[in-house]
């Protein structure tokens, strides 16, 4: 074929009416619905652990009543009283707020490692997790935050979570700056707010540093109904906001300038987004203290299966972020029973290998 | 109707001037090839055009309207941009890549005419095969083809190139080299490209715009009249000889000169 017909039949291919793409449209629907399977199954997984966490305790439960006695307490008549009072008062808040801290902490993992384009980004790595950690340490310990009652700690939270999140920003405007560079500023402003941490403990009394170690290993122990509340408002709001910018965090993930040409201000959204990781990260780590790894370790898996449109990943992240913590407290719960091992202990083992096999599985691969 | 009108653009950081007293009017549609030496704002000048920099000072007309007043969507529509080098983070198909490209057009579904849009494009580089890989796993040449595939899709009346064909062979340079300017013959849109291959230029650009340090249009017209000798050699530095190929410059390179600056 001649150079000219050749390239009359690309043009002709580009400037087709009636194109059939049949195949492609349904290949394409395939793998949206492989991936829509994902994450139902991990919905599973995680209310399947849920189950099991409900049936763990002193009083024993049966694994498969305990979802009987959810329903009959939310929707039914309560049958066996003294069940009900264990799962509702002590065993289903503690759940929840694992679901929740699972949630919270994915999505914002997930989004930030798509606006800094690093996979090492999460809110652990970027200092937004310390800044939030110091800002609930200064109200636990000296009563010191913007706001009063039961929003203290998560106000006070939010706020110092802010610090890393401006340093990240006002980074990313510096000319040549990298995801890189921005990623190792957030860890220099970690180490700063962990020291903060540190300084604090060493003048409080034996009792707050007691309340401050036992939050800040990251635990959901002694979880109640209203703090499961607070943390649904921020989860809820945090998440819902996120997951309508997938499609935008998408177009991010080409770089600044491209996104740019294809119609999104990448400053703008990187602002937003940093803001709302900021805002549910608070509402996670002010009542969980620090737990590592789940932002880290839900994308990058979930990642491999579905690959990265965060229409699909964010859910799908939030989804392993919530059964995997199910799952950590579970294994916390009954390794040494009676003794409980805090969920941050379990989700640091478990993730800590996990993410060391994924990087040397793919540094073979690559 | 003036498609793109630049009016004494200057452009700097704070320690340095890039661009400065740009202007030039392109009335037509056609294939403009901008060349010159490194660092001299060639891509500077693209991601002016397409509103991804602001200028210091000056102003830019796109379809006789000032670039200020597009919105970045409405822009988007008008103006494609290919990066140098494309390099996604995320693990994505060579489909889906194409489709961010769509985004303008998109709402939160991606439709059957989206997906047709995706697979004219990527006929049109002749990477279809290619529909269902992860764009990270292609060579440079594919993923470059890919990135073009990209900027094909957002549909626009102009599309801007970083050295399109910078990661291609000999083959695939001239292929895309000549889809660009037949394109732009039989559909109206203009192609911008930035370019260091003079010939490539020589042959398929119907306007050449050579810039020239620190940051000045040296020349603009038909290839003919603006790649001489005399032009290589103040641009460039180098001694070369013009050859008459069908009524196409071509240029022989001889030796590098003594840098002037």
């Amino acid at each position: 074929m001649s150079q000219s017909a050749i390239m009359d039949r690309a043009i002709d291919a580009w400037m087709e009416e009636d194109v059939d793409v049949v195949q492609e449209t349904e290949n394409y629907r395939r793998g949206t619905l492989k991936k829509i399977t994902f994450i139902v199954i991990l919905l599973f997984i995680a209310i399947i652990a849920a189950g099991f966490a409900m049936s763990i305790g002193t009083y024993p439960i049966d694994f498969l009543d305990t979802y009987r006695i959810v329903w009959d307490h939310f929707f039914g008549e309560i049958q066996d009283a003294d069940a009900d009072y264990q799962i509702d008062e002590w065993r289903l808040p503690r759940i929840c707020t694992g679901i929740l801290a699972g949630i919270g902490l994915a999505a914002a993992g997930v989004v930030m490692q798509s606006i800094l384009r690093n996979p090492l980004a999460d809110p652990y790595t970027t200092g937004i997790s310390s800044g939030a950690s110091f800002g609930a340490t200064l109200a636990i310990g000296f009563g010191i935050s913007i706001a009063n009652g039961a929003y203290a700690i998560v106000i006070g939270a939010f706020v110092f979570s802010l610090i890393p999140t401006v340093v990240i920003l006002a980074v990313s405007k510096m000319r040549g700056a990298s995801p890189t560079t921005m990623i190792m500023a957030g860890i220099a402003v970690m180490y700063i707010f962990n020291a903060m941490t540190t300084m604090i403990k060493l003048f409080v009394s034996p009792d707050q540093l007691a309340a401050i170690f036992a939050w800040s290993v990251g635990s959901i122990d002694g979880a109640t109904w209203t703090q499961v509340g607070t943390m649904l408002t921020f989860v809820t709001v945090g998440y819902l906001v996120l997951q309508l910018s997938a499609r935008k965090l998408n177009v991010l993930s080409t770089g600044d300038e491209s996104s740019r040409s294809i119609g999104i201000d990448a400053n703008k959204l990187r602002l937003v987004s940093l803001l709302v990781v900021s805002f549910l990260t608070a509402g996670v780590v002010s009542f969980t203290g620090l737990i590592g790894f789940i932002g880290l370790v839900s994308p990058h898996i979930c990642r491999l299966v579905i690959g990265s449109d965060n229409r699909y990943l964010i859910p799908a992240s939030a989804a392993f972020g919530a059964a995997l913590l199910t799952i950590a407290d579970v294994i916390g719960r009954t390794v040494i029973q009676p003794s409980t091992i805090q969920v941050g202990v379990i989700t640091a083992f478990i993730g800590g290998p996990l993410f060391l096999y994924l990087i040397i599985k793919q540094r073979r691969g690559s | 109707m003036s498609i793109i009108s630049l009016k004494d653009v200057t452009f700097g950081y704070s320690d340095k001037e890039v661009l400065s007293g740009v202007s030039f009017d392109i009335d037509e549609p056609g294939f403009i090839s901008i060349i010159g030496p490194n660092g001299v704002g060639k891509s500077t000048l693209i991601k002016l055009i397409d509103g991804i920099i602001k200028p210091t000072s000056g102003s830019i007309e796109i379809c006789d309207r000032p670039l200020e007043e597009y919105t970045l969507k409405e822009l988007s529509k008008v103006v494609g941009y290919v990066p140098v080098m494309a390099s996604d983070f995320n693990v994505m198909s060579v489909l889906d890549t194409v489709l961010i490209g769509r985004y303008s057009h998109q709402r939160w579904r991606t439709t059957p005419q989206d997906i047709a849009v995706a697979v004219k494009a990527l006929k049109a580089m002749e990477i279809d095969d290619l529909i269902d890989r992860d764009f990270n796993a292609l060579s440079a040449g594919q993923r470059q083809k890919v990135s073009i595939s990209r900027g094909l899709v957002q549909e626009s009346k102009i599309l801007m190139l970083d050295e399109p064909t910078a990661n291609l062979d000999i083959r695939h340079q001239l292929y895309v080299s000549e889809f660009l300017r037949k394109l732009s013959d039989r559909t109206g849109m203009t192609c911008f490209t930035v370019s260091h291959d003079l010939n490539l230029a020589a042959k398929y650009a119907t306007k050449v715009i050579v810039l020239q340090r620190p940051g000045k249009i040296y020349a603009i017209g038909d290839p003919r009249d603006v790649i001489t000798e005399r032009m290589i050699h103040d641009v460039y530095d180098v001694d070369c000889d013009i050859v008459d190929d069908h009524g196409t410059p071509h240029v022989i390179l001889q030796g590098v000169l003594e840098e002037s600056r």
